[in-house]
């Protein structure tokens, strides 16, 4: 009685949800074999998500959704977001497989992920996991040979499908004990998006996220340019998630090693870094329009700070006399701060050189 | 018996994360205010509670900010 019981039973899997086409497809191709599905995603604290459309009003037509929570429900399977901030550090500062083109640590990122994944289905009873991976859609961590290498050191084994390119793989322990069929399993292969273009389009799914350049920031190379600045700065190759927040907002000008300006680009971004106004120095306009800074790092002397109020002073409104007066705010502790009026005669554009932007 | 977040100036998921969190830690019933500031949130929040079958019993939208009601279904 039992056994029948448990033969009724659909067998479960965790899809890696990330939000674009590939995952949402695999987890379809699932659900329509009779498999309960649920999608997990992973917050590294570096997703594109969103983030800079909801802070920047200039992006305001773009949709403020969460893309992997809008596939979830388009998919009427639940959804687990995990942050994993804190234990992502290690593969971003320390990746045994190295970087790609920037600081996308995407080997050990894709290992990392599945282990998590795999930690989750064992605690939670199901039964495998599914990605939406194709072989050579990524020229790092999706190549053929990387497959059973993520496999085999995330600890799934054979217990992760990939519905889209199972096919051109070995067989899974979901294909040999029959909980899936492998002949309605995929095989597709190669950079091209036609196959799960059509795909989308059989199964009327017409409206999904496609990053130009992936789901991470750290495939962006001045994203990854800022990363490295912060690191050099610091003399240390660590970060808090506010630091990596910060880089994807405003302006990051360095004119010193010492310090650099965070300068809002527009009222969005003026709202969101006054959030951090208690964390930073920050530099405010008195006598005219324009936008706020952040200092991050240390100012060593006046000089430092009529330097970093002259820039700031470049991206304000023009004054009648053309002397700008600007409000520094020094934190003094997490409730106190004091404040003081500097006046000073803004940079012309040329004046704040080409080589102290980082990009 | 309510609960509360201050989810100010995070950007999502993290307001999801929190609330998801959170609402893990509660008994069924109990409700949620949760204060957020980034847009995204009047989007992702409703969307999460949705699919988790939890109930969003009030959203009000002040200048700055926006005030979740949540209840543990």
């Amino acid at each position: 009685m039992q056994n029948t019981t448990q033969k009724t039973q659909p067998k479960k899997a965790v899809a890696l949800i990330s939000g674009g086409l590939d995952s949402m497809l695999a987890a379809k191709l699932m659900i329509e074999q009779g498999i309960h599905v649920e999608g997990i995603n992973f917050f590294t604290g570096f997703c594109v998500e969103g983030h800079t459309h909801a802070i920047r009003k200039k992006d305001k037509s773009k949709p403020k959704r969460n893309n992997s929570l809008w596939v979830a429900e388009q998919l009427g399977i639940k959804l687990h977001i995990i942050d994993i901030v804190e234990e992502y550090k290690d593969v971003v500062i320390n990746p045994k497989h190295g970087y790609g083109a920037h600081l996308n640590p995407c080997l050990d990122c894709k290992i990392f992920m599945l282990k998590k994944a795999f930690e989750w289905i064992k605690a939670n009873n199901f039964d495998f996991i599914i990605t939406g991976e194709v072989i050579g859609q990524r020229p790092k961590s999706q190549r053929k040979a990387c497959m059973p290498i993520v496999a085999e050191q995330s600890g799934a084994t054979n217990l992760l499908l990939r519905p889209l390119c199972a096919q051109n793989l070995e067989p899974t322990l979901p294909e040999i004990e029959g909980w899936v069929d492998r002949e309605q399993l995929l095989n597709l292969t190669g950079r091209s998006r036609k196959p799960q273009f059509e795909l989308a389009e059989k199964y009327n799914i017409s409206d999904y996220a496609q990053p130009a350049g992936g789901c991470c920031f750290l495939t962006d190379k001045a994203y990854s340019n800022k990363l490295s600045d912060l690191w050099k700065n610091r003399n240390s190759k660590n970060y808090e998630l506010d630091d990596i927040m910060l880089l994807k907002i405003g302006r990051h000008i360095r004119p010193k090693n010492n310090f650099k300006l965070i300068i809002a680009r527009e009222e969005g971004e003026n709202n969101f870094l006054s959030g951090y106004k208690k964390s930073f120095i920050n530099l405010e306009l008195e006598n005219t329009t324009g936008p706020l800074a952040l200092i991050d790092g240390k100012i060593e002397s006046d000089e430092d700070l009529e330097l970093a109020c002259k820039i700031l002073g470049r991206f304000a409104k023009a004054t009648e006399n053309g002397f700008i007066d600007i409000k520094v705010n020094f934190k003094l502790d997490n409730e106190t701060s004091k404040s003081k009026i500097i006046q000073i005669t803004p940079f012309e554009p040329e004046q704040v050189l080409e080589s102290w932007y980082l990009k | 018996m309510k609960h509360y977040l201050d989810l100010k100036n995070f950007l999502c998921p993290m307001p999801v994360i929190k609330v998801q969190n959170k609402i893990n830690e509660i008994n069924i019933g109990d409700t949620i205010e949760a204060i957020c500031t980034d847009p995204g949130t009047l989007h992702d929040i409703p969307t999460w509670c949705r699919i988790n079958s939890h109930i969003i019993i009030n959203i009000n939208q002040e200048p700055g900010y926006i005030e979740f009601l949540i209840q543990k279904n």
